[in-house]
Parts: C-alpha cells; sequence; structure tokens
C-alpha cells in the first residue's frame, strides 16, 4: 500500500513528537485527572499507526525498536510484577504499595498501581501495533 | 501425612533422571519413597489398632466450607499400607519387566503420581478434597493404560477407561455436592456425626445414585465393568497396581467410607447387593472362559469387586470386617499372580493358556509363587484367603437371600475353576506341541521378588492372623460400619469343609471338561460380547456424529451467521432474566432534551441507516466511525471525559485496522437475500429494544448507585487518587484489568498465528 502523501508525511513528523509525549502525559496523570494506560496507549499506538499510514510499516517498526510482541510481553509482565509486590510487602496480590521515598520529579509520586498503568500501556501499545502491522505486512 | 503426598510428587519429578542415572537400580531407587511411607504407615498400626485417629487440618477454601483436612483411621490405614507397599514392589517389578527403555522414565514419574492421587483419595477427609485426587487417579491411569501410545488399542482402551471412570466422576461430583447441600458439611467426620439427616433428607435418592453412578463404573461393576478387561492393554506393572491393587478399589473405598453416611436403607442395601452379586457370578464365570492369562486376572478381579460391593451393601460389622479381609487377601495374591503372568509373558512371549504347559521346570521361583497366590485363592487353610473367604460366607448367609447364597457358592466353584486354570496346565500340565516364541528362563530378582513376596504374605498373615485380625480389621471394620462388634473369626465347621470338598471336585471335573464346557456355553460368550461394550461404541459414534452436526451448523465460516448467532443466544439468555420482572418502564423524568444532544443523536441514526444501504465496505467503516465518535461525543457531554477519550482512540484505531482487513478482502461478491435482511432486521430490532430497556431498567433501579459512593469516598483515602475511573481500573479492580490485557496478549498471538499461517499457506501453494 504505498499511496504516501506529502501532506501526511509532512504533519506526521510533527506531530508524532508531540502526540508520544502527549500518551506519556496522559499515562502520568492518569490516576488523578483524566487519562490513563489504556488510553494513552491507544493514543501512541495511533502515533505509529500514523507513521505506518504516511510512510510504510517498516519505517514506523523502526522507529518503535522494539518489536511489538516483545512490548506486549514485557507489560504483560510490568502489570504481574506490580500485583506480586502488593503480595510480597502487603497483604495481597494487587494491594497498592505507595513507598514514601518513591517520588520522581515531574511525575511525582509512584506506587505499584502507576507501575500497573505502565504495564497496560505496553501491552495496548503492543497489541494494536502487533495486529497493524501484520495486517500492513500481509502482501501476498 | 502431607509431606508424604509432597514428598512423593517431589519424586514423580525427580524420576525421569534417576532412572536415567541410576540404570539398573532405578527401580529399587524409586521405590524407597512408597517404601518409607509405608513404613510410616506402619508405624501407625499400634495407634490406629487402640481406635486412635491421626489428623492433619489444612484449610483450603474455607469460604466455601472446603478444607484439606487428612485423616488417618483404620479403613483408610488398610488402603494407604496396600498402595504404598504394592507401590514400592511396583516400582521395583516395573524396572524388571519393562528393561532399560527410554519411556520407562516417563512411566515411574506417571506411576508415582498416580500413588500420590490414590493415597491423596484414602487420606482426605474432605469429600471435595476426595473428589479432586479421585479424577486425578482417573487422568493418571488414562496415561498408565496409554503407555504404548504408538499402539492404536492401546490408546482405544486408555480413551474407554478414561471416559467411563471419567463420566462416572461427574455423577459422583453432583452426589458429594447434593450430600453437601443435605448434610450441611462436606467433611465425612461430621456427616457421620450428624446421624440420619442425609438419610431423612429428600436428596438422599438422587445423591445415592449418583455417588455410586460414580464408584460403579471406577470399580467396574455390571454393566461398566468392560473397560476393565479392556485395560489390559496397559503394561503389566500398571495392571497389576492399578486393575487389582489399588484404582479399581477407589469405588469400593468411597462406598465404604460413605457406607456410615449413606448406608443402612433399603435403598442402599438393595443396589449394593443386588449389583455387587451380580458382577460377582458373571465376571467369575466369564472368566473361565478367557484364553490370556490377564484377562482371566482382570475378569477375576471384576468378580472380587463385586463381592466387595455386596459386602458393604449387607453393611452389617460382620459383613464389614468380611470386607477388609477379602480386599487385603485379593490385593495380595492377585497383584502377586498378575506379576506372575507378566514373568510368563516376559519369559515365553505369550500369554496364552492354550500354548503355554509345564513350565514349573525352566520357572521354579515363579511357579512357587503363583502356587502360593492361587492357594490364597482358593480359600485352602492355613492361607489368609482361608479365613477372608469363612468371613465372606458367613456374612453371604446373614443375609437369608437365597439367590444371593446360590451366587456366592457358585463364584466359590468358579473361582476354584479359574484358579486350575491359571496354574496347573501352565506350570505343571503337558508343554502344548508348538513351541512356544521364546525359550524361557527364570525372570531375573526385580521380577520375581514381588510375587514371591506378596504369596509369602498370604501365608505368614494366616499364621499370625489374630494379630492381622485386631490390628488391622478391626479398626476398618469399625470405620465401615461404626457401633457394632465384628465377628472376626468364621467358625469352620465340617459341612463347610464337605462343601468346600464337593465344589472342589466339581471345579476338577469342570477344568477336565474345559474344552466342552466352553463349546457349549458359546452361547454366553456372544451375549457378552454384544453387552454394554458395543453400547458403548455406539453412544461413542454417535456423540462424534452429533458434535460434527452441531459444528457444521454453527462454524458456517460466515462471520454474519456467527453474529447472529452471538446476538440471538445473548438475547435469549440475558433477556428472559430482564423480562422476568416485568418490562422496565422509561424513568419518569421530564423529558430534557437540548438541541446540540438531538443532532448527536440523528448524525449518529443517519450513519447507521448509511451503514445498512451501501453495498461498499469502505464508507460502511467510514459511517461506523461516525457512530463511534458520536458516542464519544456523547459521552463528553454527560460528563464522562475518561470513556470520552478513550472512546475515541479506539474508534480511529479501529476505523484503521478495519481498513487493512477490508483493503485483503475481496468486494462483497454476495448480499444478503430479502429474507436474511428481514431476520437481520428482526434481531437488530431485538437488540437495540434489550439495551434501550436495559438502560431504562438501570435508571430506575436504586440499588445501581451502591457502588459508586464507595470508589468516589475511597478513591483517595485507599487508592491514593483522583480520578475514581483509573483507580478503580488499576487498583480495586486491578485483576479485571490483568485478565483484560492478558486476553489482548492472547488476541495479538492469535491474528500473528492466523495471519502468518495463512500466508505461509499461499505462498506454498
Amino acid at each position: 500500500m504505498n499511496t504516501s502523501s506529502v501532506i501526511l508525511g509532512t504533519a506526521v513528523r510533527l506531530m508524532l513528537p508531540v502526540l508520544l509525549v502527549y500518551s506519556i502525559f496522559l499515562l502520568q496523570r492518569g490516576h488523578n485527572e483524566p487519562g490513563g494506560g489504556f488510553v494513552g496507549g491507544l493514543v501512541a499506538a495511533a502515533a505509529f499507526a500514523l507513521v505506518a499510514l504516511a510512510d510504510d510499516s517498516s519505517r514506523a517498526r523502526r522507529m518503535l525498536r522494539i518489536q511489538p510482541m516483545t512490548l506486549v510481553g514485557v507489560g504483560l509482565l510490568v502489570a504481574a510484577g506490580s500485583g506480586v509486590v502488593g503480595l510480597v510487602w502487603g497483604d495481597a496480590f494487587m494491594q497498592g504499595i505507595w513507598p514514601k521515598w518513591a517520588y520522581l520529579p515531574v511525575i511525582g509520586k509512584v506506587g505499584t498501581p502507576f507501575t500497573f498503568d505502565v504495564g497496560v500501556f505496553m501491552v495496548v501499545l503492543g497489541f494494536a501495533l502487533e495486529v497493524l502491522f501484520t495486517l500492513m505486512e500481509d502482501d501476498a | 501425612m502431607l509431606w508424604i503426598l509432597v514428598g512423593l510428587l517431589l519424586t514423580a519429578a525427580l524420576a525421569p533422571l534417576v532412572t536415567r542415572f541410576a540404570g539398573r537400580w532405578s527401580g529399587r531407587v524409586l521405590a524407597l519413597a512408597p517404601a518409607s511411607a509405608c513404613a510410616w504407615f506402619a508405624a501407625h498400626l499400634p495407634e490406629i489398632a487402640d481406635g486412635g485417629r491421626v489428623i492433619e487440618r489444612i484449610a483450603w477454601v474455607p469460604a466455601m466450607g472446603v478444607s484439606a483436612d487428612l485423616a488417618l483411621d483404620g479403613l483408610s490405614l488398610v488402603f494407604a499400607l496396600l498402595v504404598s507397599g504394592i507401590g514400592a514392589l511396583t516400582m521395583v517389578y516395573a524396572r524388571g519387566y519393562i528393561g532399560a527403555n527410554p519411556k520407562l522414565g516417563r512411566l515411574n514419574a506417571t506411576l508415582l503420581v498416580f500413588m500420590t492421587a490414590m493415597l491423596g483419595l484414602v487420606l482426605s477427609d474432605d469429600l471435595v478434597t476426595a473428589f479432586v485426587f479421585w479424577e486425578l487417579t482417573s487422568v493418571s491411569s488414562y496415561l498408565l493404560v496409554g503407555y504404548d501410545h504408538e499402539n492404536e488399542k492401546a490408546r482405544k482402551a486408555a480413551l474407554q477407561a478414561l471416559l467411563i471412570t471419567g463420566a462416572g466422576g461427574l455423577s459422583l461430583l453432583c452426589g458429594i455436592i447434593l450430600i453437601g447441600m443435605a448434610g450441611g458439611s462436606y467433611s465425612v467426620a461430621e456427616l457421620v456425626a450428624s446421624g440420619d439427616v442425609l438419610r431423612d433428607s429428600p436428596l438422599y435418592l438422587p445423591a445415592l445414585v449418583l455417588v455410586l453412578g460414580g464408584c460403579f463404573t471406577k470399580s467396574a461393576q455390571l454393566p461398566f465393568h468392560f473397560w476393565l478387561p479392556g485395560a489390559m492393554a496397559a503394561p503389566t506393572p500398571v495392571s497389576a497396581y492399578l486393575h487389582s491393587a489399588t484404582m479399581v478399589k477407589a469405588g469400593v473405598y468411597l462406598l465404604a467410607r460413605l457406607s456410615p453416611v449413606l448406608g443402612g436403607t433399603d435403598a442402599w442395601q438393595g443396589t449394593l447387593v443386588t449389583f455387587g452379586a451380580a458382577t460377582m457370578v458373571y465376571a467369575a464365570t466369564i472368566a473361565f472362559f478367557q484364553t490370556d492369562l490377564k484377562r482371566i486376572l482382570a475378569y477375576t478381579s471384576v468378580s472380587a469387586l463385586g463381592t466387595l460391593v455386596m459386602l458393604l451393601g449387607i453393611g452389617t460389622p460382620d459383613a464389614a470386617a468380611a470386607a477388609v479381609a477379602y480386599l487385603v487377601v485379593h490385593a495380595l495374591y492377585k497383584c502377586a499372580l498378575f506379576h506372575v503372568a507378566g514373568i510368563v509373558d516376559h519369559e515365553c512371549g505369550t500369554r496364552d493358556v492354550r500354548r503355554l504347559g509345564g513350565l514349573a521346570r525352566s520357572l521354579p521361583i515363579t511357579a512357587t509363587a503363583a502356587c502360593l497366590a492361587v492357594l490364597s485363592m482358593a480359600g485352602l487353610p492355613p492361607f489368609l484367603g482361608s479365613s477372608a473367604k469363612a468371613l465372606v460366607g458367613h456374612a453371604e448367609h446373614a443375609l437369608h437371600s437365597g439367590p444371593v447364597a446360590w451366587a456366592g457358592t457358585a463364584t466359590v466353584l468358579m473361582t476354584f475353576a479359574v484358579g486350575l486354570l491359571l496354574v496347573w496346565r501352565t506350570f505343571f500340565g503337558r508343554a502344548s506341541e508348538e513351541p512356544l516364541p521364546k525359550h524361557p528362563h527364570e525372570a531375573p530378582i526385580d521380577m520375581w521378588f514381588s510375587p514371591v513376596l506378596l504369596g509369602t504374605l498370604g501365608l505368614v498373615l494366616g499364621f499370625t492372623y489374630d494379630a492381622f485380625a485386631h490390628g488391622l480389621m478391626e479398626p476398618a471394620a469399625l470405620a465401615i460400619a461404626p457401633g457394632g462388634e465384628a465377628e472376626l473369626h468364621a467358625h469352620k465347621s465340617l459341612s463347610a469343609y464337605l462343601v468346600k470338598g464337593v465344589l472342589a471336585a466339581v471345579a476338577i471335573a469342570l477344568y477336565a471338561q474345559r474344552r466342552r464346557v466352553t463349546r457349549a456355553l458359546r452361547l454366553a460368550t456372544v451375549l457378552a460380547w454384544f453387552g454394554p461394550e458395543r453400547w458403548y461404541d455406539r453412544a461413542l459414534v454417535a456423540l462424534e456424529a452429533t458434535a460434527r452436526g452441531v459444528t457444521r451448523r454453527l462454524q458456517s465460516g460466515s462471520l454474519r451467521n456467527y453474529l447472529a448467532i452471538v446476538l440471538a443466544t445473548a438475547m435469549v439468555l440475558a433477556g428472559w432474566p430482564l423480562l422476568k420482572d416485568g418490562i422496565p418502564l422509561p424513568p419518569r423524568a421530564e423529558l430534557d432534551i437540548r438541541a446540540h444532544e438531538a443532532l448527536i443523536v440523528l448524525a449518529m441514526v443517519l450513519a447507521t441507516v448509511f451503514v445498512t444501504r451501501t453495498t461498499s465496505r469502505l464508507s460502511a467503516i467510514a459511517a461506523l466511525g461516525i457512530v463511534g465518535a458520536g458516542m464519544a461525543v456523547t459521552f463528553l457531554v454527560f460528563g464522562a471525559p475518561d470513556l470520552a477519550k478513550t472512546q475515541l482512540a479506539i474508534e480511529t484505531l479501529s476505523v484503521l485496522l478495519f481498513l487493512f482487513i477490508l483493503y485483503r478482502l475481496p468486494p462483497l461478491r454476495q448480499l444478503s437475500t430479502k429474507s436474511q435482511q428481514w431476520r437481520d432486521l428482526a434481531l437488530s430490532a431485538v437488540v437495540g429494544t434489550f439495551f434501550g430497556l436495559l438502560v431504562w431498567g438501570l435508571a430506575s433501579v436504586d440499588g445501581a448507585s451502591r457502588l459508586s459512593p464507595f470508589f468516589a469516598e475511597n478513591s483517595l483515602a485507599k487508592g491514593k487518587g483522583h480520578n475514581v475511573v483509573n483507580v478503580i481500573l488499576v487498583d480495586f479492580r486491578g485483576i479485571d484489568t490483568m485478565g483484560e490485557i492478558t486476553v489482548l496478549a492472547v488476541a495479538a498471538l492469535g491474528v500473528l498465528a492466523l495471519i502468518r499461517v495463512s500466508v505461509r499457506e499461499r505462498s506454498a501453494a
């Protein structure tokens, strides 16, 4: 599907960083303001999907650097790992743990619900891109 | 006791490695695990004989009243000793029988898993836990019977055993649940203590029938007996262990265990005695006409199981004591005989009794073991079998039932004859003219050790009968029929000896004329051939045909049909409960529709109509995108920015994905016919109405808002977040989210596999 348009290509190049930063922003503020890992992951996926549309999927893959399926696997591990933290240092699996020392500039307080959300972000991003790329590259 | 089970499982995990590295010693090394378990159980003999009970409390699902409590009483102890003791001998024997075979490691591991399951079953006090172990014995026995998995017959026999015992397992599960509902507990100890509550319950009869369904299939009672001779496709160590000494006795164990809970009624006694006695005499008769050593033994095992079921049905303390004695005797001699059959097969290359003869000269040790076992089986003094047989006879006569007494006598007669068939010609008769496939030599010690030991044990226990009776039989009989004093010593009157002598003479005559009798009774075997096994085959064929038909109808390959089926099913399943309490009415609020709201709805409606009219997939997708965007705007208008954002992002991505999928699809070749359109229209109308009613119903129910205040109040305090939706997703309902992202991951793998595979197939074509 090589129907690259100059306008789309230029627009995407300008929009990509903005969209990616926006997706991270959604993820980070999710706990207190509208947003979250799910919608953040979707926005990030849309950003890479635009690149794939404007150019081709191999360029989008290169920009992602990681295999989408690896992203899904790591995301699942991060999410499950966040749950296990509650099991080990708390009373139950998935119990929210907010250590006092865990404070990052810009992001703010970090706890297992946040890392869990990061896992969700990665799984959603990986899933959408895996499906998209696979469908695009099915050139038989 | 828990560490015994865990230890055996660990041994099972290590078994393949041990088998590889210990070589010739592997059987003996692995036997140490069950042997030490056996020693532990034996060490508790005095405690149990004094009426003690060892209990280990383990919580499992306290919320549902299910525990994993382990209890050791007289009945459990008898079974535990048999399972672990014979288990240890089996490990040694299996190495000798199988030899250095790469599959031996797997066999050893599966045998140990089976052993764990069997011990777990007899040690559990809780019926649910017992059921779990029960199923584990079925599964591991499937693997053991199908050990020779390259052989189609073995696979078929394994599947048959699994299907029949598995179906029985389902029946048992239902029965256990009914017992729990009626008796208020799953703990056997509590159920026994609660007395007649269960027997007076209206659920008693259904529970009894279902439990019997499980026990009769497992213990191969008529008409489910046929899987057991079929399972002889298993290697001999497995047949000896599972199909004589342990697994088939699981049903008997459960009946014995539940006897104080379910027994003592006319229904219990009538069913068990009828089925048990019928199985006992039928199988003993059929056994006489078999020619394969293992099948002969299998049918006598079925007959013994029938005897045990019948004794449990009689239910008196005397009968319970007889059952325990007979159980032990049978396990000892039958396991020994199976091992002997294995040796004969191993050394001669055949198990056909018509071709075997005069083996005592080349297999002297095996012949001795076989004689010891058969004499115990025939019930000759001073063997243990003699006392057991006498007790069984007394229990039968105490029932004062003519048919049972006759069935008992006929069984004794046929057992004599079968014993002759097994041993006389095989070891002492004339060798057949035809040379054997192999020239027989005495088997290695790994193989003859166990039958010699078991045969001798039958003799030794006969001499030390008093200790055996008080140490093992009495506490076990007390667990089966509590509150009664069991008669442990059978009177052996002169008339009884005379009857026995006459029966033995008839049996010898029968054996001498076996060929003629076989010809005369051909009819009986033909009838057996057209019996329940044929029904099983027919049921299996019918089941497969039905499954194929249903699949063809439901899995037509047309996405439109799938959607229609899913929606119609959902409507029936969800619509009925919705309408059960009356059709929900619109909430009585004033109609306060703003102009912009009306516009959004109008746009969505128009887009929907357009979707149904267009013949281009592309424009349909775009129009569906409008509907989705309209939804997002609606969320926004009604104050759900989170939902709106997510909806919008999803719409964007799904339109993109759809585009790529459509790009692959050919143009619509076949549009819906008029009748299909009407069907779809009707279905959509129903779905639309349903969801409309659902929303109305939810809006008019007050209770629906109970959750919202909880989340709103606790979001900041407990979840440390202002965004309630997000706190629900990642904290309160985090496990749900975990499940959802796992589904996403699996879906991604599915898409990958489907598309990659279809690409590969096309490029290969």
